[in-house]
């Protein structure tokens, strides 16, 4: 017999027995359904997290200044200040480096007519904007002959401009007080909310790292030294050079230990990974328990129904059924349940999506291959937990199936 | 033309806990093609066990089987099945139809084994369902008929496959009077007019009347083998 005529004689015998069928179906669907669901808010949960790392630009590095021992006593990172923007002109001619932008930060209260605001005012390249992908909103950045010229000029984060300038007037033009200096707003930034670590990005002012230097903090030397790689493989070997580079610059031999630290995202974005990828593993475990219980739910109601039509698989076999056909449509017959289980599983898994995201402003998503799966593996349950059934059919013996009472 | 059941020395043991049942102890029989004949013999006298044997349900301890000039007795089970489903129609005592199945689709089934097209199919249910007269009621389910139609759609059923020989088991036996005599009538008219080689165990007198050939069985063997006088004319 065809696989199309097998399967019409399964549909056959499952829509004779349509309350039975659905019911036995339950289990799978249930099952189904629970794994889409928590597969999306997982997946959803890991997205938003890996889109909160991207936000902190792109393709990362930060050069930080390492710890100093004082008298014994050790400072932990940042303590050491050596880092200077000499150091980051000589990074940017390493291969693979895309931008560089010191970083000198300093917190500080800013003033704009009657407001005032204290806030991270911080010294930084025209390079910055690009390094963390950060658009304007309006008026522009500070450029080359800003940094020159260690320009009063100053661009203003969201927050800052709506504790400054709370009336709605655009702030470009405008003067803000630094430290006593009179500095011109010449451009604010795009929103860009919370980071990661539930930080207000927007709460902040960027100058000239040149004019933060000379006018705030009287140094020689930065915060940070921010470091954009070329490409998201190129962040390993920059990480490297960058190491190297500074060692040479700060003349550093073994076994002296480094006065700086170079830390890429792509460590935080991996154990995130990592993370999302044991959540799925767990998840997948779930999957195969709720979907195990929906397959001996369907052996359970095949043992049931080949009990029940022991006459109807004489009969069948009187006339000419083969054992291997009995066989093949009592299979077909719990793979047809299972698959469509599964398929109404997804559908219902669609809708709980829906309706958590709707209801928890959760971020949720389905992603394809986990669909693919659960079909594929509610089929498989079909085959695997119908095959017993199906075989306790095959074997009866025609005569005493057509005696059963 | 060969014999359509030929068979000699057929022998049936089986155990039944420590003892040996012998069912059947060497009977030798052989029906012609257009010959009705009728089994008769009290419970355990071996009558179902033959039959099943005949039909290909059961194969026998000893013995050889010929059907339709071909042996038969060694078989596979699924070369068996095939010979059921081509050449065997059964009809039995509790009519096996499939519940929440039209009649037409209850005729259907044989044909599906036996790979039949689908548009001939139902050509042929048809034609089989008119031949027991019950064409009007093809799409029907069996809980919407009375034992007697159940019966002639079992027959109707029987006949898809057009077969060398039909095989009744006790089919009166959840019968009134009445449809009995239906059903028996039906049986007389497919073996004189359409010539059908018929086999039909029963334990009633009048229904083993309408025979032609009446074959009684004892104790595992064949006591009487007599030509129906009545019918034979």
């Amino acid at each position: 017999m065809t696989i199309k005529a097998t399967l019409r004689l399964a549909v056959a015998a499952l829509v004779r027995n349509k309350a039975r069928s659905l019911l036995t179906m339950l289990g799978i669907v249930i099952g189904v359904a629970a794994v889409i669901v928590t597969v999306a808010i997982g997946v959803g949960a890991r997205t938003s997290v890996q889109q909160s790392i991207n936000s902190l630009g792109s393709n990362l590095i930060v050069v930080q200044p390492g710890s100093v021992t004082q008298v014994g006593a050790r400072s932990g990172f940042g303590g050491a200040s050596t880092l200077t923007p000499e150091d980051g002109l000589a990074i940017a001619k390493l291969p693979g480096v895309a931008a560089v932008s010191p970083l000198a930060t300093l917190r500080i209260q800013v003033v704009a007519g009657n407001n005032n605001w204290q806030t991270s005012v911080s010294g930084v390249a025209p390079t910055y904007t690009f390094i963390r992908s950060w658009p304007l909103a309006s008026g522009r950045f500070f450029n080359e002959n800003d940094l020159a010229s260690a320009a009063k000029v100053a661009v203003l984060g969201e927050s800052v401009v709506e504790q400054l300038f709370p009336n709605g007037d655009s702030p470009v033009g405008q003067t803000i007080i630094i430290k006593g200096a009179p500095f011109t707003v010449i451009g604010t930034l795009a929103p860009l909310g919370q980071s990661g670590m539930g930080q207000d990005q927007d709460d902040t002012v960027l100058i000239p790292y040149t004019s933060a230097m000379q006018r705030l903090t009287g140094l020689t030397t930065v915060n940070a030294l921010l470091v954009s790689a070329a490409s998201a493989d190129q962040i390993d070997p920059v990480t490297a050079s960058v190491t190297a580079l500074l060692e040479q610059r700060h003349l550093i031999v073994p076994p002296q230990t480094d006065d700086f630290q170079v830390r890429n995202l792509q460590s935080i974005a991996q154990t995130a990974s990592q993370t999302g990828a044991i959540m799925e593993l767990l998840l997948a475990g779930v999957a195969a328990v709720s979907l195990v219980v929906g397959g001996i739910g369907i052996m359970n109601i095949m043992l049931v129904s080949v009990t029940e039509r022991t006459r109807e698989i004489g009969l069948r076999m009187a006339v000419g059924a083969r054992a291997a056909t009995i066989l093949r449509q009592f299979l077909a017959e719990s793979v047809v349940l299972a698959t469509i289980g599964g398929l109404i599983g997804i559908v219902a898994g669609a809708i709980g999506t829906l309706a958590v995201s709707l209801l928890t402003q959760w971020p949720t998503a389905i992603p394809p291959q986990w669909i693919l799966a659960s079909v594929a593996f509610s089929a498989m349950v079909g085959v695997f937990f119908g095959y017993y059934p199906a075989r306790q059919a095959a074997q009866l013996n025609p005569i005493e199936a057509l005696r059963f009472e | 033309m060969a014999a359509v059941v030929e068979v000699r020395d057929l022998r049936m043991e089986y155990a039944m806990g420590s003892d040996t049942v012998h069912a059947l102890r060497g009977v030798n029989l052989t029906v012609e093609p257009g010959e009705f004949v009728a089994v008769m013999g009290p419970s355990g006298s071996g009558k179902s066990t033959f039959m099943h044997i005949v039909g290909l349900l059961d194969t026998p301890t000893e013995g050889t089987y010929r059907f339709e000039g071909a042996e038969v007795s060694g078989l596979s089970a699924d070369e068996r099945a095939d010979i059921r489903g081509r050449r065997l129609g059964f009809v039995f005592q509790a009519y096996n139809l499939l519940p929440r199945t039209t009649a037409l689709e209850n005729v259907e089934l044989p044909m599906i084994y036996a790979g039949t097209s689908e548009a001939q199919r139902a050509a042929i249910a048809l034609e089989k369902l008119d031949m027991v007269g019950i064409a009007q009621l093809a799409n029907h389910h069996p809980n919407q008929m009375s034992g007697g139609q159940q019966q002639r759609v079992a027959i109707a059923r029987a006949l898809v496959n057009d077969p060398g020989l039909i095989l009744a088991d006790e089919p009166t036996g959840a019968l009134d009077t009445k449809s009995s005599q239906d059903v028996m009538r039906i049986f007389s008219r497919l073996n004189e007019e359409d010539g059908m080689t018929i086999m039909l165990v029963t334990h009633e007198p009048d229904v083993a009347a309408y025979g032609r050939r009446i074959v009684t069985f004892r104790d595992g063997l064949i006591t009487g083998d007599a030509i129906n006088e009545r019918r034979a004319a």
